[in-house]
């Protein structure tokens, strides 16, 4: 089937079967890589992706639903307010160890900033706790989160 | 080794190689030899003295380009290693460039990430290579200058004459460099502590700015022109084989362009399983059109290898004695026979998967007679012989690159999918072809921790003293040798540590493939080790602290009983247990109902780590509050951002372990969990504060991948017991709804 995506403000035509997921679509047709494969269900979000500003798992998400709605990925999150304070607070503390799930985890930081732009723990916690880091990076997760909202000066001391 | 030994085994052997870059500029290349006994990425086990080489180019700009030897897994090597070489050549950071070397053991000597080796092994080589590079460029500009070497300084990529005030820049004198003799590395002077300026400081990862950008860095984010996907269907039980295929209603599925059965050599853990390759233009058409093969499998040889069997036969094993001999020290029969007080308790742990966040996967093309493959291992060269072995296909016909992995923690020790891939490649020349497990294949076909079970029992003297030790470990093998990553560690505390003790051994047959997760070995013998010395301490009157610092005595060295792995430091055990008892104000107990403390010690890797733990129960739910870790690695943290991290990852991966139900069951050699939701990772909002105090001795820098994480699991069930009256004896931890 023929479709017409709205990727990073860019249409991209597929001809792909209507049940392929978005993940994929961007993976293997758009060479969009920065969206990764994790757990095939929806389970641990590393294939998160904004539709319409919401994060979404796109290995959940049938191309043949997506319409016209508006897909942003982690390529692109660096040209939004929000996504690029992400990524430098990430930066900053060094949140990673391998990385695999940063993507995702930052797609999913990106829609909760953009819903509470001063999430307390619980907040943190409850946003992000579909997002499995393997590495366990998560006291630095919820320090870069509270970094770019604001909240905490970076100190050079993370907890 | 002390640092005096290592650089006199580095004279001999030691080749220091310069040469002029294209378009200028300072190419060094070192073949330096390890010092003799460095230890294998498999702890305890000694490894020939192997040639390290490093290369470091300076440009004419001042550029300096390091290359990194080591698969980057997480750990963080590509930043730490490189932050050694540049400290000492004594440039400024920002003008290092950091390459990933391809797989070649000629020029690099070994290229592994295991162990938690990377440090102590190139400590001293990085830093030598930096240094020689240094005294190159400063001779080089002494002869610019018409001055004595020995007036000249360095800082930040530029040369000094003080005296003229002049000064210039690296890259200026560097093709100058490049034509003199290289010094002699192991009489290179070194900096002291105080000097460094970029090791001990906290960098960023080198390849972190491209990681929260999205860009390609992954073994699964290779792109080839014309590449195509692909997944390999396996027997459904472990120990399975391929008897017939019917591949024609596969090969009609969209996108699918080639079916592949393969039959392998039968050999699960250094070889190729049999298996059927289903290769497409997306990888999701691929894993789609496996439902459409229809395979006959011969599963004969997995019949009864189910948990419950294993665990029927551990228990015959137990009760039949003590099994055979591991350690025996003087008379532990006779004095627990006479002992005061005489307590006996059963511990046991499953099978654990490593779960690494990127699947299993790798690329290749096969060409001509060429094999090109990129691999996220963290044995690139034991995958060479693998292929060779398995395939035929002569290591030197490979051009092998090592991408940046999504986590390792033993996995990716093994090879399989880097041979699975081959065989495929090779099965449709020409194609690149890119194999990606899926998470059900990951968790199936893992080299898992091993289960095992631990039968212990200790007298205790009329003054409360520890007299004497048993422990019977029940593990996998075939009944001379413990499978992979099964083996016991036979200076297990207390051994060594009192007079009367005994360590034996059982081994069941398992057709199952194990292999080392982060601290193997390790990350099961201290939780049940430690947490039935807390029974045993809390018998005597005492507390586990108490006990372990009465059992420590005075500081001294203990030889390791095979004389080749690192000996035990009773004064670093001290020093940390005391530190983490300090920070965590372990005689101060919480007064909440059902809220505590609970500690353990362990040696591993070569690092001392104490930690305590600070938990809660309420009804079946346990919440960590905080865990308070000391550890010590040596003398120096190279990078304190990575080197905290991996130690609040080990001890969340430990509790992991413990608190989300984390067990590998099988049914006639089938795995019967699948994905996270019947084998759980940790997620956000079970994670504690985590309270990092570095105890700083005077010996060499060790590594901390692994050593931070055995402690915490029994830290954590000594507080639930400590909270609730329950003893946590098998994991993962399974309490009943009050």
């Amino acid at each position: 089937m023929p479709y017409r995506l709205n990727i990073n403000g860019t249409i991209r035509r597929v001809d792909v079967p209507p049940d392929m997921p978005l993940l994929w679509v961007l993976r293997d047709e758009l060479g969009l890589v920065g969206t990764k494969y994790g757990c095939g269900k929806g389970l641990c979000g590393a294939c998160t992706v904004h539709v319409d500003g919401a994060a979404r798992r796109s290995c959940q998400l049938p191309v043949g639903s997506v319409g016209h709605a508006k897909i942003h990925t982690i390529e692109h999150i660096g040209a939004t307010v929000i996504g690029a304070r992400l990524q430098q607070a990430w930066l900053k503390i060094d949140v990673m160890q391998c990385g695999y799930c940063q993507a995702g985890q930052i797609m999913s930081a990106c829609a909760l900033l953009g819903q509470t732009p001063q999430p307390d723990t619980d907040q943190i916690d409850s946003a992000m706790a579909g997002n499995i880091c393997r590495c366990g990076c998560y006291n630095r997760i919820r320090s870069a989160i509270r970094i770019a909202a604001g909240m905490e000066e970076e100190t050079g001391r993370v907890a | 080794m002390s640092h005096e030994q290592a650089a006199a085994d580095l004279t001999r052997r030691t080749v220091l190689k310069a040469s002029l870059l294209a378009g200028g500029g300072l190419a060094l290349e070192a073949l330096i030899p390890l010092p003799a006994g460095v230890l294998d990425a498999r702890e305890g086990k000694s490894a020939p003295p192997a040639q390290l080489s490093a290369f470091v180019s300076i440009a004419p700009d001042g550029t300096v380009t390091i290359v990194s030897k080591n698969p980057e897994i997480g750990q963080g090597v590509k930043t730490s290693l490189p932050m050694m070489v540049a400290d000492e050549l004594d440039c400024d950071w920002s003008q290092v460039r950091i390459a990933q070397a391809d797989v070649d053991q000629q020029r690099y000597g070994e290229q592994s990430a295991g162990g938690s080796t990377a440090t102590p092994k190139n400590w001293l080589p990085m830093r030598q290579t930096g240094a020689a590079a240094r005294a190159m460029l400063v001779q080089a500009a002494a002869m610019k200058w018409h001055v004595d070497a020995g007036e000249l300084s360095t800082a930040k990529g530029r040369i000094f004459h003080r005296a003229t005030g002049r000064s210039v820049s690296y890259g200026k004198v560097a093709s100058v460099a490049a034509t003199l003799a290289p010094p002699d590395l192991a009489t290179v002077p070194l900096k002291e502590p105080g000097q460094f300026t970029i090791i001990g400081k906290p960098l960023v990862g080198i390849d972190s700015a491209r990681i929260v950008k999205g860009q390609a860095i992954f073994g699964v984010d290779t792109r080839l022109p014309g590449m195509l996907y692909a997944v390999y269907e396996v027997a459904p039980a472990h120990g399975g084989r391929l008897v017939k295929a019917d591949i024609a209603a596969a090969k009609l599925s969209p996108g699918v362009k080639h079916v592949v059965p393969i039959i392998g050599n039968g050999d699960a853990d250094t070889g190729l399983a049999d298996g059927v390759a289903i290769v497409a233009s997306n990888w999701w058409l691929a894993n789609q059109a496996r439902s459409k093969l229809a395979v006959d499998w011969d599963l004969s040889a997995a019949k009864d290898h189910s948990s419950s069997v294993y665990r029927a036969k551990a228990d015959a094993a137990i009760a039949a004695g003590a099994g055979t001999d591991l350690r025996l020290d003087g008379d532990p029969a006779a004095q627990l026979a006479s002992s005061a007080k005489r307590i006996s308790a059963r511990y046991d742990y499953p099978f654990i998967a490593h779960a690494t966040i990127e699947p299993q996967n790798c690329t290749a093309r096969y060409k001509g007679g060429r094999l090109e493959i990129w691999a996220p291992s963290q044995t690139p060269q034991r995958g060479l012989e693998t292929l060779h072995n398995a395939l035929g296909i002569a290591p030197e016909a490979v051009t092998l690159h090592l991408t940046r992995a999504g986590g390792g923690f033993g996995r990716r020790l093994m090879n399989d999918y880097m041979v699975q891939v081959a065989a495929i490649a090779k099965a449709v020349p020409g194609v690149p072809i890119q194999l990606i497990w899926s998470r059900e294949d990951d968790i199936r076909r893992d080299y898992y921790r091993p289960g095992g079970w631990h039968s212990f029992e200790a007298g205790i003297g009329a003054n409360g003293d520890l007299v004497a030790f048993s422990d019977h470990f029940v593990t996998f093998g075939d009944g001379k040798t413990p499978a992979r990553a099964a083996g016991f560690n036979v200076a297990m505390p207390p051994a060594g540590l009192i007079q009367h003790l005994h360590y034996s051994q059982s081994m069941l047959p398992t057709v199952v493939t194990t292999g080392a997760l982060r601290a193997p070995g390790s990350n099961a013998l201290c939780f049940a080790s430690q947490s039935f010395l807390d029974e045993v301490a809390l018998a005597a009157g005492t507390d586990l602290p108490q006990l372990m610092l009465s059992l420590l005595g005075e500081r001294r060295e203990i030889a390791a009983p095979d004389n080749r792995s690192p000996a035990f430091d009773t004064g670093r055990a001290r020093d940390v247990i005391e530190r983490v008892l300090q920070t965590s104000r372990w005689t101060q107990r919480p007064t909440e109902r059902a809220r505590a403390k609970g500690f353990a010690f362990y040696f591993s890797h070569r690092g001392y780590f104490a930690e305590v733990v600070e938990a809660s129960v309420s009804s079946a739910d346990v919440t960590v509050h905080k865990v308070w870790v000391a550890g010590d690695v040596g003398s120096q943290i190279v990078n304190p951002m990575g080197a905290e991290n991996q130690v609040r990852g080990a001890v969340i991966d430990g509790l992991a372990q413990a608190l989300t139900g984390q067990a590998i069951e099988f049914i006639d050699g089938a795995v019967q969990q699948s994905n996270f939701h019947d084998f759980p990772l940790a997620r956000i909002p079970m994670t504690p504060e985590i309270e990092i105090a570095w105890v700083k001795s005077d010996k060499p820098p060790t590594g901390l991948g692994e050593p931070a994480l055995p402690p915490v699991i029994p830290a954590l069930t000594n507080a639930i017991f400590a909270a609730t009256g329950t003893r946590i004896r098998s994991l993962p931890v399974r309490l009943k709804t009050a």
